[in-house]
């Protein structure tokens, strides 16, 4: 057994008629994530079908996260808080309440642990597949059964193998390489698959990078994502005071895996996607000269300490000619970029600060576009009327590609730029 | 267990924004979210209203592209879509129609034009259309196809609360 995704998976069958992929098969699901969003739903479903009371944290470890609508912009999303923090004290289930941050961030600062089997209803669950845990995105109905039940059908997906190598050059990032991948696989490259990573090349490719990059795997219709664990595994979750086990050292691949893909970091320059898709992924030298009226930084996708940390630096000093939203992924990010000052030099440099969650990303509230407007964002999707009316436009770029618009008002190459901060 | 609807065309990559936009999503109940299926598309809407029901949506590769949002299959529903036929789905689009009892068909479909008449046969993997074109497909696996008949997962959770309450 080669795919590191179908170890783990392997590991919490219950029934399977084979573990070939295409394969049907039922698993103990360790932890389960609902949002605002989708959450309502699942809570409607257990109440209907009088499973509500079948969910026990023994069965499955449940987590609730207002991130998407943080705080909430209207009556409903304000009453679905009221019924989501209701159901987390009746039965156990975690809440991370408004102004907490994004699932996607909050569950890997010390939550997620490698080998794991997570679900979540949102598409984005994938994420955590960085920290060599089998993780997807559900639906809601389904998040109830597995609240009630502990288990979940899966289909055993087919391993698509990544090797990287080499080293990214200055002024290009894990973002440039999530966008460089989803341009080679395009919509359906991935579909149903377990995208796995190995390589040298994931010596420069830090945890934060490693989120990134898993997070937009679904965007090529990934199941999901897989990083092995390895030392920076291991320093990050110190970081956030997980011990480490000795079991996780065997989550990896062998080494003379045959990839399906073979990417040499150094080859890759900043890349952006223009609207309607993901997918469609361009050089950013290509675009430049694009007008922009709004940067948006954050998000499950770019949201996190790093990606902040690039943006301070290239904007240090300078004026924003554009709108410019900085949402950080959590508090613990929103409080270090304080006691660090870096949010100073945001907000001299015009930045408007969000609390902690997903912002415009989702296309609800805080930050979004009118009609013929062009967003450049760190996020995720770029669909149209997805952050604002169907003509605008929304192209997504790395941290560093972001500063440039903000720092300039057009689409730019950073590179230029960086030489000179 | 058979399903029919008349046939609306759509493309390739059709995501769950376009299906239901976000901003929508604070409500889910199925009139709400029925009133706004597509209403960023409005050549896929005004075809779905002007099509006799119930519809059967014949679509590229990609149907259910992105977000997880399980009111997108709600909206459809609502709409009086009773059958999505395509090349390909996304996968989470694909387990929430059948976790919603919403039949989904992954069979490449030529020849069809708007408003013919589509008739699928799930578990013998057979579609008529129009002028008796017939298709073949592959029968999703039988599990899945169980949870289809029973209109989805809702009913699987209401058995296991009665058992657990004859216990």
């Amino acid at each position: 057994m080669n795919s590191l995704a179908l170890k783990i998976l392997a590991k919490h069958v219950v029934e399977a008629e084979t573990l070939e992929p295409g394969g049907l098969v039922y698993a103990k699901v360790d932890k389960v994530m609902v949002n605002d969003v989708t959450g309502p739903i699942a809570l409607n479903v257990l109440k209907e079908t009088d499973a509500e009371k079948l969910v026990n944290e023994r069965k499955v470890k449940a987590y609730a996260v207002l991130d998407h609508y943080s705080p909430p912009h209207n009556w409903d999303a304000a009453n679905a808080h009221i019924k989501l923090r209701k159901f987390t004290r009746q039965h156990g289930c975690v809440l991370f309440d408004v102004g907490s941050g994004i699932a996607h961030q909050l569950l890997v600062e010390g939550i997620v642990k490698p080998g794991e089997l997570i679900v979540g209803t949102d598409s984005h669950t994938i994420t955590y597949g960085a920290l060599a845990a089998f993780a997807t995105g559900i639906g809601s109905s389904e998040a109830a059964y597995v609240m009630a039940t502990g288990e979940l059908w899966f289909k055993v997906p087919e391993p698509l193998y990544v090797r990287l190598i080499g080293k990214f050059k200055p002024g290009v990032v894990s973002k440039d390489l999530a966008l460089y991948l989803l341009g080679e696989m395009g919509t359906e490259g991935a579909l149903y698959c377990s995208v796995e990573f190995f390589g040298e090349g994931l010596k420069s490719l830090d945890l934060s990078d490693r989120l990134t990059v898993a997070n937009m795997m679904v965007e090529a219709g990934a199941k999901t994502a897989v990083f092995p664990y390895d030392s920076e595994t291991e320093r990050w979750l110190l970081s956030y005071g997980v011990k480490p086990d000795k079991k996780w050292k065997e989550l990896k691949l062998e080494p003379n895996i045959e990839a399906n893909m073979e990417v040499d970091l150094s080859n890759i320059e900043p890349l952006i996607s223009e609207p309607p898709m993901p997918t469609r992924v361009r050089h950013v030298a290509d675009l430049e000269g694009t007008l922009v009226d709004q940067v948006f930084v954050g998000s499950c996708t770019n949201g996190r300490y790093k990606d902040i940390l690039i943006l301070a630096r290239l904007l240090k000093g300078k004026k924003a000619k554009t709108r410019l939203i900085v949402i950080p992924a959590s508090i613990r990010i929103l409080k270090r970029i304080a006691y660090e000052g870096i949010l100073s030099i945001l907000i001299e440099a015009g930045a408007i600060i969000g609390m902690p969650g997903c912002g415009p990303c989702f296309g609800a509230h805080m930050g979004v576009l009118g009609n013929y407007e062009v967003m450049v964002s760190t996020a995720n999707r770029n669909f149209p009327g997805r952050a604002g009316p169907p003509s605008a436009k929304v192209y997504l770029a790395s941290p560093y590609t972001a500063a440039a618009a903000a720092i300039t008002g057009t689409i730019t190459d950073p590179r230029p730029l960086i030489k000179n901060s | 267990m058979r399903v029919k609807g008349y046939a609306l065309l759509v493309g390739d990559n059709i995501d769950t924004d376009t299906i239901i936009p976000a901003r929508y999503l604070h409500k889910s109940n199925p009139e709400w979210l029925g009133k706004h299926v597509f209403e960023d598309a409005p050549e896929i809407k005004n075809k779905l209203l002007s099509l006799p029901k119930p519809i059967a949506i014949i679509a590229g590769k990609g149907f259910g592209y992105g977000s997880s949002r399980e009111h997108a299959v709600i909206a459809l529903k609502a709409a009086e879509v009773s059958l999505i036929i395509a090349r390909s789905f996304h996968r989470i689009f694909y387990r929430n129609a059948i976790n919603n009892g919403l039949p989904v068909i992954e069979a490449n479909l030529t020849e069809v034009k708007n408003g013919d008449l589509v008739e699928a046969d799930l578990e013998n993997g057979i579609i008529l259309a129009g002028n008796n074109a017939v298709f073949k497909f592959k029968p999703m696996p039988k599990r899945l196809l169980e949870i289809l008949k029973h209109g989805g997962l809702k009913y699987f959770l209401k058995k296991l609360a009665s058992e657990e309450l004859g216990k």
